[in-house]
């Protein structure tokens, strides 16, 4: 007995399925508008003006996208040896201390193209440790990651908390947050190089670290197809009991994994504490770690799906914003409906459609094979 | 003629450009036993599937009893009188007999009344056809020869006129085996209509009156049982002659290669699985262990590749002493020369959704040839995964395709090609030809009886007795973990079969 339904081309599986769940996403979306009385079409027009209409709208978009990259890629990297890493929020969160370390010791000793590096190292290995624990509670004792994680994710918040009201905090300030780095502690934003291209970015974030997050992207697709580790990974994520038969250790890869995964989630307190705030202060990932899930799930955790996966939250973010903005009836709670939507259909509901294109790929073509009557033989 | 119990015109079915079916008729006389056989995706399952209700059929029709029917859903399939026995039995261990037999049909929300018919209906069938089982017996408490029949009995309380059985002998002992049959045979003569689906010729020859045989999803032939022979079936099957007996010559035996001393090993509930096992494989020769799936045989070999750790014993392979209760790396026994051909393909020895070239490396990744520095050698990969394919005559001759895309045989030949090319010392090998089609299985087996005449010890597990019985130069016979004797190969298989069962062997005969 063979597939339920045979293998489709590259294009379809890729490109037409998710732009078709996409598509679906947006007309559900649109009917919620709709019922609380407002067009549809013009509020699509304003979201899509609002994130890429002009350009500080599109910095915009592309600093939020550039959070999601590394919290999609963080979730990939997991999600590829079989851990649903649900504490990228967590671990972005704590990898701003990494960044905070950095920024508030050698901020006004070292200018930021040589604290950029440090950041990344600690920013990494702080993201890395808080997932470590989860990771060896999973290798060693058999706790569920995603139980883990998640309660990582409160735990992180409770220190945080502590140390940004305590430990953290300037003597005299009433606000719990960091003190405000100095020049070497702080990115510089992308402003002045559109501004050669002839674009004017106005107040948008986007800072360097969007090239960080290009970067890893390209070091995450050679870590998973190009190298030992990455094969471990896979096969791990495949089939524990191969890589066991294969001579992996079970325990190694999984806590290799985490702790790569959580680095990358801990990359992300660059673009905000770093390149934006300019200091560490409550809550700052935002809920972008669990964007990154949805990121992973509609990118196939492959970077090449990622990317745009990440710029097309950057446009619900942005373009949402400006969307509750010009239009009251459609509130905050609104664009989270909508986001929502995205990530159901994108995402949870991704294999809904396949059967049915599936079935007409294969009439189109059966159609266009008949006539020569030669049959089609099973690929074996 | 009498109509027959169920006749199939022209069904097609194709899943995407697969057709698993292609105009098939197929005609089934009432009180008959009528053999099904084809390699494995010759597209058997697929028609049963049909007529069960889990597939519709693209066109063509189905009659029961001379009159056209639309089989939905297998409900629909058991109103029409059809039931079906799974290859994998479809039951929930930790209920009871009369509870599993009536899932699905407990009639109202209070189970009282549904039990008591149960139980008087069970009655009746045990009366009737002599199929008596514990109603009150816990399935996980039973043996896999009662669990088949708790399974056949489900089919007839929901009233199957046609039996539909997949595969039925492939968990069962050769005199389990041979009680089903028993029960088969009366359950015609009672005047059900039987349909066996299997790829053990001998039992087609053993037990139908009629067989038809199928080949890329066509029907090829049908014959009465009693003209025709194993070699044609086994021809029509393949669609050119095979070789049915594996050609070899006299083994020479050198000095041993492995040496197991009372070997325990026990599972992850603590359940003795290995009890206490001593032998030896020498270099030149064929070791061969028989027994019915789940005496320990697997454990056995997962024990000696490293895969488990054991709990008393010693071990000596190529002169090297490993202990085997420490935690070993499998991959380092590998190092030493033991290669491994897993029973479990699917989820131990390839990786399904990895490229023919990656699984190609699976064990042997670490090797300097497919790596430079941190990065695979993708290049070196692919060109070692198409000498393979070449060698091993791999179909299709893409490494770059899905494993998943290969048929059985050619994915148990990408494992032992990747196993076998590494010249090891030691072949450990588990169930070598099972869901492989008879093509593969005779280069399959040439390659063993090669790797014995290289001088190479080959330790086999196979619960085919036929193959252990063709390939072996010494049979050792497990029961519940224990090594219950050892028999040369010519062994009969009555011999044989009684020792799989936990019976002396020269007890009986004396």
């Amino acid at each position: 007995m063979s597939r339920p339904y045979a293998k489709l081309p590259g294009w379809i599986d890729y490109g037409l399925i998710p732009l078709i769940n996409l598509v679906v996403a947006f007309l559900v979306a649109g009917l919620v508008v709709l019922v609380v009385g407002e067009s549809p079409i013009q509020a699509a027009v304003l979201m899509i003006r609002g994130a890429f209409g002009y350009a500080e709208g599109v910095g915009f978009t592309l600093y939020y996208a550039t959070n999601f990259m590394f919290t999609g890629l963080a979730v990939a990297v997991a999600f590829h040896g079989g851990l649903f890493n649900i504490g990228g929020e967590g671990q972005a969160y704590v990898g701003g201390l990494g960044v905070a370390a950095v920024a508030l010791s050698l901020g006004a000793i070292l200018p930021w193209w040589l604290n950029l590096p440090l950041a990344i190292v600690l920013s990494f290995a702080f993201g890395a440790l808080w997932a470590l624990i989860p990771a060896y509670l999973q290798a060693r004792r058999g706790s569920h990651i995603v139980i883990t994680t998640i309660m990582f994710n409160f735990i992180a918040a409770a220190l945080m908390v502590y140390l940004l009201v305590g430990v953290l905090k300037p003597v005299g300030s009433m606000a719990p947050e960091t003190r405000t780095f100095d020049i070497g502690g702080q990115l510089p934003k992308l402003k002045g190089l559109f501004h050669l291209l002839g674009f004017n970015l106005g107040g948008a974030p986007l800072n360097v670290s969007i090239f960080v997050a290009l970067v890893a992207a390209v070091l995450v697709w050679l870590l998973i197809w190009h190298t030992r580790l990455g094969y471990e990974i896979r096969t791990l994520g495949f089939s524990p009991r191969a890589a066991r038969y294969a001579g992996m250790s079970e325990t190694r890869v999984i806590i290799v994994t985490m702790m790569i995964s959580g680095g990358l989630a801990g990359l992300m307190a660059l673009n905000v504490v770093m390149g934006d705030q300019y200091r560490l202060g409550i809550d700052f990932p935002q809920g972008a770690g669990f964007v990154g899930i949805a990121v992973a799930l509609m990118g196939r955790g492959h970077p090449a799906g990622i990317i745009p996966a990440a710029i097309l939250f950057g446009m619900l973010y942005q373009g949402g914003a400006e969307l509750s903005f010009d239009m009251p009836a459609i509130s905050r709670d609104m664009i989270v409906i909508i986001q929502g939507l995205v990530i159901l259909f994108a995402g949870a509901l991704e294999n809904m459609f396949r059967p049915a294109i599936g079935a007409a790929y294969q009439r189109v073509r059966f159609r266009a094979s008949e006539p020569t009557g030669a049959p089609v033989k099973e690929a074996r | 003629m009498a109509e027959p119990a169920i006749e199939l015109i022209g069904i097609d079915k194709s899943f995407g450009v697969v057709r698993a079916n292609r105009s098939i008729d197929l005609r089934v006389e009432r009180g008959t036993i009528h053999g099904i056989v084809g390699e494995n995706g010759a597209g058997k399952s697929t028609l049963m599937s049909i007529i069960y209700g889990f597939y519709q059929a693209d066109s063509g029709e189905i009659r029961v009893g001379g009159k056209k029917v639309e089989i939905a859903d297998p409900n629909a399939a058991i109103t029409h009188g059809i039931g079906m026995v799974h290859q994998h039995f479809m039951l929930v261990h930790n209920l009871t007999v009369v509870e599993n037999v009536m899932l699905g049909a407990e009639r109202s929300p209070l189970l009282g009344s549904g039990i008591a018919k149960v139980r008087a209906e069970l009655k009746r069938l045990e009366t009737d056809h002599g199929l008596e089982v514990d109603p009150d017996a816990i399935i996980e408490d039973l043996s896999v020869g009662r669990q088949q029949r708790v399974e056949i009995l489900k089919a007839l309380y929901r009233g199957a006129d046609i039996l539909i059985l997949d595969e039925p002998t492939g968990v069962l002992t050769p005199s389990e085996a041979d009680h089903l049959f028993a029960v088969l045979k009366q359950l015609r003569d009672e005047g059900k209509t039987i349909i066996l689906i299997t790829h053990k010729l001998r039992e087609i020859m053993a037990i139908t009156d009629t067989v038809s045989v199928m080949r890329q999803g066509e029907m090829v032939a049908t014959r009465p049982t009693a003209e025709t022979s194993v070699g044609e079936l086994a021809e029509l099957m393949v669609g050119r002659r095979v070789l049915l007996t594996v050609e070899k010559g006299q083994a020479a035996p050198g000095g041993p290669t492995l040496s197991v001393t009372n070997l325990t090993v026990k599972d992850s509930r603590g359940v003795t699985m290995v009890d206490d096992v001593s032998f030896t494989v020498r270099a030149g020769e064929i070791v061969g262990i028989a027994g019915v799936a789940g005496n320990g045989q697997s454990e056995l070999l997962e024990a000696l590749s490293g895969i488990r750790s054991a709990t008393r014993g010693e071990l000596v392979l190529c002169g090297r002493e490993i202990d085997p209760v420490a935690e070993n790396d499998p991959a380092e026994i590998r190092r030493i020369g033991c290669a491994h051909v897993p029973e479990d393909r699917h989820h131990m020895g390839l990786v399904l959704p990895f490229e023919e070239n990656e699984n190609a490396i699976l064990g042997y990744h670490d090797d300097p040839r497919f790596n430079k520095g941190w990065l695979l050698d993708r290049d070196a990969m692919r060109r070692d995964a198409r000498s393979k394919i070449e060698a091993y005559d791999i179909r299709p001759d893409n490494c770059r395709l899905k494993t998943v895309n290969f048929s059985g045989g050619n994915q148990q030949k990408i494992v032992l090609a990747r196993e076998m090319e590494r010249d090891p010392d030691l072949l450990l090998i588990g169930q070598p030809t099972r869901g492989v089609d008879v093509g593969a299985i005779e280069f399959i087996h040439k390659r063993i009886v090669a790797m014995r005449d290289a001088g190479k010890a080959v330790l086999l597990v196979s619960v085919e007795l036929d193959e252990i019985r063709a390939l072996s130069d010494r049979i050792l016979v497990m029961f519940a973990g224990k090594i219950v004797g050892e028999r040369g190969p010519g062994a009969s298989e009555g011999e044989l079969g009684l020792l799989m069962a936990g019976v002396d062997g020269t007890e009986a005969a004396a």
